[in-house]
């Protein structure tokens, strides 16, 4: 294509300078409705630092976000909190994703890693990374929440943010090829009836599971995102398990072992199980059932002043699709239906929104989501009256934030 | 509903029958991984004891290894951390302050032995023996009271170990799952 390169660039030098006129002259009490087109007030910065003075950066071989963004993850240890209250929509950038790890996030070659399935199958096989990319792909979006998640708020309100009550969970667009698949190489005997996975990480981190609660959803994913898996997310190879609890979706997989029962883990026996009031435990809670929070606003947010804000907020469930989102303003006395952002898909964070006029007073925003089996996020007192206060994982319960008169907002226990 | 019980046979094989005789594409993709590909991988051990090694460890040897690789994190008697604590807490757990460590919770003692195997010390994991596993297996069971200060662990006598909360677990009631076999 031939470039007119005189002509466009003495119109973009007029419109510039038009424009740098009219900022002028509205300084000058020129109002709004007297001016049609918009208008650029005359900049402060001096003009080697105006984007529309100086040529812009060249391009790059990948992607840095603005320098003027800061949203984080916090980390600790063994895990990092996914910024849902800096994030819009409903996919988590690869880089803000949730980590959980057992040992630290290995570094491997892809070279040298390799996926062996075993056990009671017919034929036990070894694969190369490259090779289980040949095989017919499948992607799906899909949230991956760890049983963790909300841990901390059942005897009181621990977190100040959204991100700290609620992030770990996050969005992806994973890719790779369904277990399926490859089992129908292997061929599997009528007696391996669980899968044991396991990672090639420092903590060799394993878990079984009942093989026809999977099978037709598993995925052995190599991409996140339409990108290589992050290393904090398996590089090169993880388990991807919609709906279930985080730990089980093994990172960094290795192994797959067909075996006649549990395994009995200590990560499915001393670590990821559930303590009831009575003392007795709950083992293989593998779901994360229906959930939501309200992400804006949310605590530590402000409200800068009475009048409209959009309440918005995620919903997911790993029983299937969200059906519906309501929101409460004053402590769950009344209900109203918030919109569901397209597409809503299942397994998967739904965006919500609700219109809300803030009246400047005290106010209890709360959001209880229903998925397609019928389900209802319960309350935490409706949690709590079945499972105590002691079982940590799988707090699914109903999020309460105070706004104050002021227009701050803190996490609130409510029960 | 108690694990181990046998509580019914899931329609597994329903399904893998549609597999197999749903003439699967012949991707030719991979290769058959031999005995010895598996050996090194195989690391896994069940409550039945399938997976352990040869060897054998005892309890006083098991409070060297102890001393000398798990204490700082642990505490000197298993007890004091800063880590996961490991000793006491058993008629804890339904209580306000439960302690979940291996006496009072772990229901199999072959899960000790796996665990540490594959992943500790933190700081060094898969660095210790098989024999070093056993012996670490002794002593965290003798320092729970549940076996003597003379016994011996082996593949053999560490599966036959009953833990004071073997029982103490049910399936889920919302996953629809059963177990197959006793494990």
């Amino acid at each position: 294509m031939r470039a007119k390169k005189s002509p466009a660039s003495k119109s973009k030098q007029s419109l510039s300078r038009r424009h740098f006129l009219l900022g002028a002259t509205s300084l000058l009490g020129v109002t709004a409705s007297q001016v049609l087109l918009p208008v650029i007030p005359a900049s402060s910065q001096p003009a080697s630092q105006d984007p529309m003075r100086v040529p812009g950066g060249p391009a790059s071989v990948y992607g840095r976000r603005s320098v003027h963004e800061q949203a984080q993850r916090l980390p600790s240890a063994t895990r990092s909190l996914t910024p849902l209250q800096d994030l819009h929509g409903i996919i988590t950038p690869s880089a803000l994703h949730f980590e959980r790890h057992h040992n630290g996030v290995p570094l491997i070659d892809p070279a040298q890693h390799r996926l062996l399935i075993h056990g009671l199958v017919e034929r036990p096989m070894l694969f190369q990374v490259d090779e289980l990319k040949l095989f017919p792909a499948v992607s799906r979006l899909g949230f991956i929440e760890c049983s963790g998640n909300t841990g901390k708020e059942w005897k009181r309100a621990h977190g100040k943010t959204a991100q700290e009550t609620h992030g770990l969970t996050s969005t992806s667009e994973w890719t790779g090829v369904m277990l399926k698949t490859l089992l129908e190489q292997t061929g599997v005997k009528p007696e391996g009836l669980w899968l044991l996975a396991e990672g090639s990480d420092a903590a060799a981190m394993t878990r079984s599971f009942p093989v026809e609660a999977i099978i037709d959803e598993a995925v052995i994913c190599y991409a996140q995102n339409g990108e290589p898996l992050r290393p904090e997310q398996g590089y090169p190879l993880r388990l991807l398990l919609p709906g279930w609890e985080g730990n089980t979706n093994i990172k960094w997989v290795r192994r797959l072992k067909l075996i006649p029962g549990p395994a009995m883990t200590r990560e499915e026996t001393a670590k990821y199980t559930d303590l009831m009031p009575d003392g007795v435990a709950q083992q293989f809670t593998f779901v994360m059932e229906a959930k939501s929070v309200i992400t804006h606003p949310s605590g530590n947010q402000r409200i800068p002043k009475p009048g409209f804000v959009e309440i918005r907020g995620l919903a997911w469930s790993g029983r299937g699709a969200i059906t519906a989102v309501e929101v409460s303003v004053d402590g769950g006395h009344t209900w109203r239906t918030a919109e569901l952002q397209g597409p809503v898909l299942p397994k998967c964070h739904t965006r919500f929104r609700l219109a809300w006029q803030w009246d400047g007073k005290e106010a209890i925003l709360q959001s209880r989501c229903i998925d397609d089996t019928g389900y209802r996020q319960p309350t935490l007192q409706e949690l709590v009256k079945v499972r105590g206060t002691n079982s940590y994982y799988h707090n699914h319960a109903i999020q309460s934030w105070k706004v104050l008169e002021n227009g701050h907002v803190e996490n609130v226990y409510i029960r | 509903m108690k694990i181990g019980r046998i509580i019914g046979f899931a329609i597994t094989g329903l399904c893998f029958g549609v597999l197999v005789q749903g003439e699967p594409i012949e991707f030719e993709i991979g290769q058959t991984a031999t005995q010895e590909d598996i050996q090194g991988w195989n690391i896994d051990v069940t409550p039945n004891g399938d997976g352990l090694p040869n060897g054998q460890g005892s309890v006083d040897e098991g409070a060297k290894v102890y001393a000398a690789k798990c204490a700082g994190c642990h505490g000197p008697t298993g007890v004091e951390g800063p880590y996961n604590r490991l000793v006491g807490g058993q008629g804890s757990l339904g209580t306000d302050r439960p302690h979940k460590t291996v006496g009072s919770y772990w229901p199999y003692a072959t899960t000790l032995f796996d665990y540490i195997f594959r992943a500790m010390p933190l700081t060094a994991p898969q660095s210790l023996s098989a024999n070093k596993v056993y012996a670490l297996v002794a002593w965290i069971l003798y320092r729970n009271d549940i076996i003597d200060e003379n016994m011996v662990l082996d593949r053999f006598t560490l599966p036959t170990i009953h833990m004071p909360n073997r029982h103490g677990f049910q399936i889920s009631p919302h996953m629809g799952i059963s177990l197959p076999t006793s494990p």
